[in-house]
């Protein structure tokens, strides 16, 4: 019965979508304010429909109810309980659910809260959103119904796909959720804006916070899906340039160059058409993800099941999404005014630089990513385009890019004097030069391009903070006055230097687990002793075991250096019968910010393989991305960019000029 | 600095990033990309010795034989052809005879291969599409769908 009141309450989600897709932008055609006013209702009333069938699904996937055919085939009555809740989205339909629901919060978290959007530009916003749901509900509706009924109900499901059964289940898909759907929310003020043909500086300054937040999650999402596999897969590896990963790295990439035009837009009024052509494109490669992911046309973990129509239904959603959008943009963007006036060596024009470097790698992910589908549906031959594509193209593309990070907030608005941003970048250039001395007093000449790696990444995170260094006068001032204006400062300098900090470390931890790392794949006899790094690994013995849903097979290792005992990993091998399924789980110590990491071959009579890896500061890659994060949610703190916040007042004369 | 001559620096600046983008695209297509064979291609020499592959089929029945030091040897075979592989290293958790597989790595000039990869499949149910392909250009496709 709740089921049946969750699918129902779908259904009238859709009806409500159609209503607030098309009545608040009629309003705004027919100038009649009642009619504009109708979509925040109607935002709400669909996010609580969403949730209500959310809530519906949820319910019967912890009672595991099997006469519902996707609990049926996604669970099992074993399970624990968390991975009951997180089964609701292991799946296709389910994660579906979950992107309609994130989409309606999103609705409803601009109609609750930006109540000081001009009305028009709420009403049509609103209306946008509504599309979006409409289509996204329709595709469950007609192609994916999670709340099919199977009868009669089988006696027990058929589990949960093992290698999903992990805490990362629980945290990677609902954030990267948050920052694919919530492009959406600037894609819908950009078109929005463009129907209402005014788009200005105030513009700006509402659509930012929205993608901020979302860039803040899809940089989370990212980095935990990563983090994931480099433990659950057991190669140790942690980014691997497949297709689906591309499909969050690519609208990430648009992101993060739409943030940094709309800086531009919001202080000076200019970049206009630009920005709202990046608004477009960053949502656009959230639908390309989600079609790249979902409909079948590459096969991996993502992929729960490949089924033609659906394929063809997202292509649809995408061709019209898109066509659509650019279409109105051709026809509107000619009517924007170009805005402020500036030099080329400027705070504008280092942003457009960022942004021309950031399109151009993101091109390239684009074209490595489609092309192999292209080529396929041309001529057959079937290819793969892996890291060494990327590394040719990608890296070179971007290389410059962080190098000449650290000058961009250096530079006045309007006109920049370049040889003072080097000269406030002095003291950050020889702390990088005596840190990558350092590092190589330690490590030896190995490779030159590591070595710059580990430059640049010292580099942006030193050269991140002279910006904040110059604007408190550091070592110029005494250093009361000093802290005085440190206290005195807006946020987002913080959160700038926080973001630009994060790359440089998110580079250095790369770097550094991609040259120095050591691996090693031996059979091992019990007693027997394997060293790497210094470190000495003993296989002690093994051990079986059975879990809540399955029977699990460890090795006892113990991590000695210099004699002593430093650790006792296990690594183990886990079988799942619901699913005649073997997966490896991997055992890791960190030591610091390097790991050593253990996964097990097959176990045979006293002996088995064991594959060692080494991966020093590998950790850093991830918390650098940590640290963007905090730096991107520090800014959405900053009252200047508060949701829908008024024009700034005048700062207190204490606080330095702008 | 007049407005135009400022907007053609930045679309200067524009055409030399995304130039060199493109050309290094064009090089690295050219250059790193690995092509998808199957052991009936590598016997009728469509792949020169020495390139680097993805070989796809099914591990041929009774095939694997591990070494004590970690090497394993099995058989890839779409049905008609078979290619004998040599791999050191770990196999994914699913791999099995009869089942999908694909590896990559080097074809030797007597026609076997030795991989260095051995891609994981992640689902029981799951064949490679590449393999689906393989498979039913030779008639031996006996699943739906896909």
């Amino acid at each position: 019965m709740i089921v049946e009141l969750g699918h129902f309450a779908l259904v009238l989600a859709l009806m409500v979508a159609l209503v607030q897709s098309t009545v608040p932008i009629a309003g705004v055609y027919r100038a009649d304010g009642r009619m504009q006013a109708v979509g925040v209702p109607a935002a709400l009333t669909q996010l609580l429909l969403i949730g209500l069938s959310f809530a519906a699904l949820t319910y019967a996937y912890v009672v595991s109810d099997f006469s519902v055919v996707n609990v049926f085939e996604n669970a099992h009555s074993d399970q624990p309980l968390l991975y009951k809740y997180t089964s609701v989205w292991g799946n296709h339909e389910g994660s579906i659910l979950l992107w309609v629901l994130i989409l309606a919060l999103f609705g409803g978290l601009v109609a609750a809260f930006g109540t000081n959007l001009p009305q028009r530009l709420k009403a049509l916003v609103l209306s946008v959103q509504g599309w979006i749901s409409v289509a996204f509900i329709g595709f469950i509706l007609g192609t994916s119904n999670p709340f099919a009924r199977l009868d009669p109900a089988p006696f027990e499901g058929r589990d949960l796909n093992p290698i999903l059964q992990d805490i990362g289940l629980a945290i990677h898909p609902p954030l990267l959720y948050l920052g694919y759907v919530g492009c959406s929310i600037s894609f819908s003020f950009a078109v929005a804006a463009l129907i209402d043909g005014r788009i200005d500086a105030a513009w700006a300054r509402w659509a930012r916070p929205w993608t901020l937040a979302a860039w803040v999650f899809l940089t989370l999402g990212i980095a935990m899906g990563s983090y994931w596999a480099y433990y659950e897969l057991g190669w140790g590896g942690f980014w691997f340039w497949d297709p689906v990963e591309n499909a969050s790295l690519m609208p990430w990439l648009a992101t993060t160059a739409l943030l940094h035009s709309a800086v531009v837009m919001e202080r000076r009024d200019a970049l206009k058409i630009w920005t709202v052509l990046l608004a477009i494109l960053a949502f656009s490669l959230s639908l390309l993800g989600t079609f790249l992911v979902r409909s079948g046309v590459l096969t991996s973990v993502h992929t729960f099941a490949a089924d033609p129509t659906r394929g063809v239904f997202i292509l649809l959603i995408l061709c019209a999404f898109i066509g659509g959008s650019l279409a109105l943009f051709a026809l509107r963007a000619g009517s924007l005014t170009p805005g402020g006036i500036f030099a080329p060596i400027s705070r504008e024009g280092a942003l457009i630089l960022n942004n021309i470097f950031i399109t151009a790698a993101t091109a390239t992910v684009v074209v490595g990513t489609l092309y192999p589908l292209v080529l396929e549906s041309l001529t057959g031959a079937k290819i793969s385009v892996g890291a060494p594509f990327y590394n040719l193209t990608f890296v070179p593309v971007v290389a410059p890019l962080l190098v000449l990070i650290p000058f961009g907030p250096l530079l006045a608005w309007k006109r920049g004097d370049l040889r003072a941003a080097a000269e406030r970048l002095t003291l950050a250039f020889g702390l990088s030069i005596l840190g990558t001395i350092v590092v190589l007093a330690f490590v030896g000449v190995s490779q030159a391009l590591a070595l710059l790696g580990v430059w640049v990444g010292l580099w942006l995170m030193v050269g991140a903070f002279a910006e904040l260094a110059a604007r408190i006068k550091l070592a110029q001032a005494p250093l009361s006055e000093s802290w005085r204006r440190l206290v005195g400062l807006p946020r987002s300098t913080f959160s700038t230097a926080l973001a630009h900090s994060g790359v440089g470390i998110m580079v250095l931890g790369i770097v550094s687990a991609s040259v120095w790392s050591g691996e090693d794949i031996r059979s091992m006899t019990v007693g027997e002793t394997a060293t790497i790094a210094g470190y000495e690994i003993t296989l002690d013995g093994f051990r079986s075991g059975r879990g809540p849903n399955y029977e699990e097979a460890s090795a006892q290792l113990t991590v000695r250096r210099d004699g002593r005992v430093i650790a006792v990993m296990s690594p183990s091998k886990r079988f799942y019968p619901a699913r005649d399924t073997q997966t490896t789980e991997a055992a890791i110590e960190t030591r610091g910010f390097s790991q050593i990491y253990l996964s097990l071959g097959d176990i045979a009579e006293g002996g088995t393989t064991v594959r060692i890896f080494w991966r020093p500061w590998v950790t850093l890659m991830w918390w650098g991305a940590v640290v963007m994060s905090i730096g991107g949610a520090l800014s959405l703190t900053d009252r200047r960019l508060r949701v829908g916040a008024p024009r700034p007042a005048r700062r207190r004369r204490l606080a330095p000029a702008e | 600095m007049t407005r135009k001559q400022r907007r053609l620096t930045m679309i200067g600046a524009a055409g030399v990033v995304l130039a060199l983008a493109a050309g290094l695209v064009l090089y690295a297509l050219s250059d790193q990309i690995v092509f998808f064979n199957s052991p009936s291609e590598v016997i009728a020499q469509e792949v020169a010795p020495g390139s680097r592959i993805r070989l796809g089929g099914l591990v041929a029945d009774g095939s694997v034989v591990k070494a004590e030091d970690g090497a394993v040897t099995f058989a890839v075979t779409d049905g008609a052809a078979t290619i004998q592989v040599a791999f050191r290293g770990i196999l994914p958790d699913l791999f099995r005879e009869g089942q999908g597989v694909v590896t990559e790595g080097v074809v030797n000039r007597d026609k076997t291969f030795t991989a260095d990869t051995v891609l994981a499949k992640h689902d029981e149910n799951y064949v490679p599409a590449e393999v689906v392909d393989a498979l039913k250009e030779q008639g031996h496709w006996e699943g739906g769908g896909s």
